[in-house]
């Protein structure tokens, strides 16, 4: 893993989005104490507001101070896809490793389980969850992750099973390595790239997922502010206020945009067949021999 | 001289692509019977799809034949129990090289990998500089990558790292079969050096004759699933079996 952080440290994209990502989320975990106004106070006379100093964002149809309704928002969006992101891939290897690893009936049993979850529509099961188990954020996470689970693990065991036919695997199971050591050492950092991938691409799916409930009044309630929530809100007034849309739009924009380069670059830095360092290395040989000569 | 490897009335057949229901079976292997005697080569040769890889896979424990259908033993004991009990002792050189080393290791670190399996500690990094040696190879390739190194090397890397734990019996899958010309002979000559110089048994899995004649004290002929001749290398004249006399037939006569 020396390597992985070397390389991921000469990646300048890697660098900006990952920095940026870290700006994010501990904004939004201290939004409490850097936000400069109340998200939810209502100030009629100063509505629509051109941004300012004392208004960084501007403020939205109701007078709210848009920056602080950011960084609020940024605490439910942000981290809670990030939360049912991790529930998700937390189930998804553990299921997808074992029935990957072990093949046999443990497979045929949790890809039996996995095909009926994935016979329903993912929208109609979150629905039908949100319905039975009420509406909260809470509620959405847990249908969210009953309902990408089966995927995940569809998708982990998959990537599982192709590197199970790999040489060097065979060769540490007949040199006796014990499978905590093949799957630590071998599958995961040969998996982790692509499962991060999948993960990063998918933030951004959840983020709009979250979104979309709340606009149909199943998760976030009114008062709080989400980013797609406040999105729909500026919706109503696309017309007469378009700047509203923006903030809330560009955060979600810049945010998944983010996590998907993320994942680009784990993969990348994962693998040292992509090793930018070593191409200035085989050059400076080159060049030792030009100087030789 | 004692047997290492007993195998007796092997079958092994697999399930066909995408009929796990109505359970048809391929038979891959039709009841193969052998011995492999302590400190002899043993080769086994035969097309492809006769079942080579299928036997090697069984030989190494990393598969079960049919159930109730044959048993292989390592000096009397079943192969994976064996296994168990001896880290190390059996190792494997694979024909694709390519997928042999885990691309993210370094070359240190895929060598150390059995040697650390075996319980061995200490001095991990003198040993590895020992084995680079012994397969000819220069001690700057500890911290490459195998990608930075060519076929014939990355060949020598496995096999510095199938031998790293002094085995006694050493499976070969066809380990110079996607090599080129030139280099085969060396990596023959490497193997046969090793093999006195370290007592091990070989058993040489390949297709090409010329060089498991060369190779090989014994030599199997394996012809869809079943052992159809079995001969000493000096007894290649005596050959009874039609396929193994189509064999025998086919290699290209080596004059200029």
């Amino acid at each position: 893993m020396v390597g992985f952080w070397k390389r991921f440290k000469a990646d300048k994209i890697a660098l900006i989005v990952s920095g940026f990502l870290g700006i994010v989320v501990i904004s939004a975990l201290l939004a409490p104490f850097i936000s400069p106004y109340d998200p939810t106070v209502l100030d009629i006379g100063n509505k629509f507001a051109e941004p300012s100093t004392a208004h960084w964002f501007g403020t939205d149809q109701l007078g709210r101070d848009t920056f602080s309704r950011i960084l609020w928002g940024g605490r439910v969006t942000v981290l809670l896809s990030i939360v049912t992101m991790m529930c998700t891939i937390g189930i998804g290897i553990i299921l997808g490793f074992t029935a990957g690893y072990f093949r046999g009936w443990i497979d045929e049993i949790v890809m039996r389980i996995c095909d009926i979850m994935l016979s329903f529509p993912s929208e109609v099961l979150i629905l039908t969850m949100v319905g039975i188990l009420g509406t909260g954020i809470v509620n959405i996470v847990i249908a969210t992750v009953i309902a990408k689970w089966p995927w995940y693990v569809r998708m982990i065991r998959s990537i599982v099973i192709q590197f199970m036919e790999k040489n060097y695997i065979r060769f540490a199971k007949v040199s006796g390595c014990s499978i905590g050591h093949i799957v630590r050492k071998h599958v995961l950092p040969g998996a982790i790239g692509e499962i991060g991938v999948l993960a990063t691409l998918d933030t951004g799916s959840i983020i709009l997922n979250i979104s979309a409930l709340s606009f149909l009044g199943l998760g976030v309630q009114a008062p709080t502010a989400e980013w797609g929530m406040m999105l729909n809100e500026a919706k109503s007034i696309m017309i007469t206020n378009p700047q509203n849309m923006l903030p809330p739009g560009i955060a979600i924009f810049l945010v998944v945009a983010a996590f998907n380069f993320l994942g680009d670059s784990i993969q990348e830095a994962l693998n040292p067949q992509l090793d930018k360092s070593y191409k200035i290395k085989r050059q400076s040989i080159f060049k030792r021999k030009k100087e030789m000569a | 001289m004692k047997n290492l490897v007993e195998v007796k009335n092997i079958h092994k057949s697999y399930l066909k692509v995408g009929m796990n229901f109505s359970g048809t079976r391929i038979q891959v292997l039709n009841g193969v019977t052998f011995d492999i005697e302590e400190g002899l080569c043993v080769g086994l040769i035969g097309e492809s799809g006769s079942g080579k890889s299928a036997l090697s896979r069984l030989i190494l424990g990393l598969d079960k034949p049919d159930k109730g259908q044959g048993t292989i033993h390592i000096q009397g004991q079943p192969v994976r129990q064996w296994i168990k009990k001896n880290p190390g002792k059996i190792s494997v050189v694979f024909q694709d090289f390519a997928s042999s080393v885990n691309p993210m290791y370094t070359i240190r670190e895929a060598i150390s990998e059995p040697l650390r399996a075996s319980g061995q500690r200490g001095n991990i990094d003198a040993k590895i500089d020992e084995l680079l040696q012994k397969v000819g190879l220069f001690l700057d390739a500890k911290d490459r990558y195998i990608h930075e190194l060519s076929g014939g090397q990355i060949q020598r890397i496995c096999i510095a790292r199938a031998i790293s734990t002094n085995p006694k019996f050493l499976v070969l899958d066809e380990a110079i079969s996607s090599l080129d010309v030139s280099v085969q002979t060396q990596i023959l000559d490497l193997l046969q050096q090793l093999q006195v110089e370290m007592k091990m048994t070989y058993l040489f899995i390949a297709h090409d004759l010329q060089a498991v004649s060369h190779l090989c004290n014994k030599i199997l002929f394996l012809y869809k699933g079943e052992i159809v001749e079995e001969l000493h290398s000096g007894q290649l004249a005596n050959v009874q079996n039609h396929y193994a006399k189509k064999l025998l037939g086919s290699v290209i006569p080596f004059e200029i």
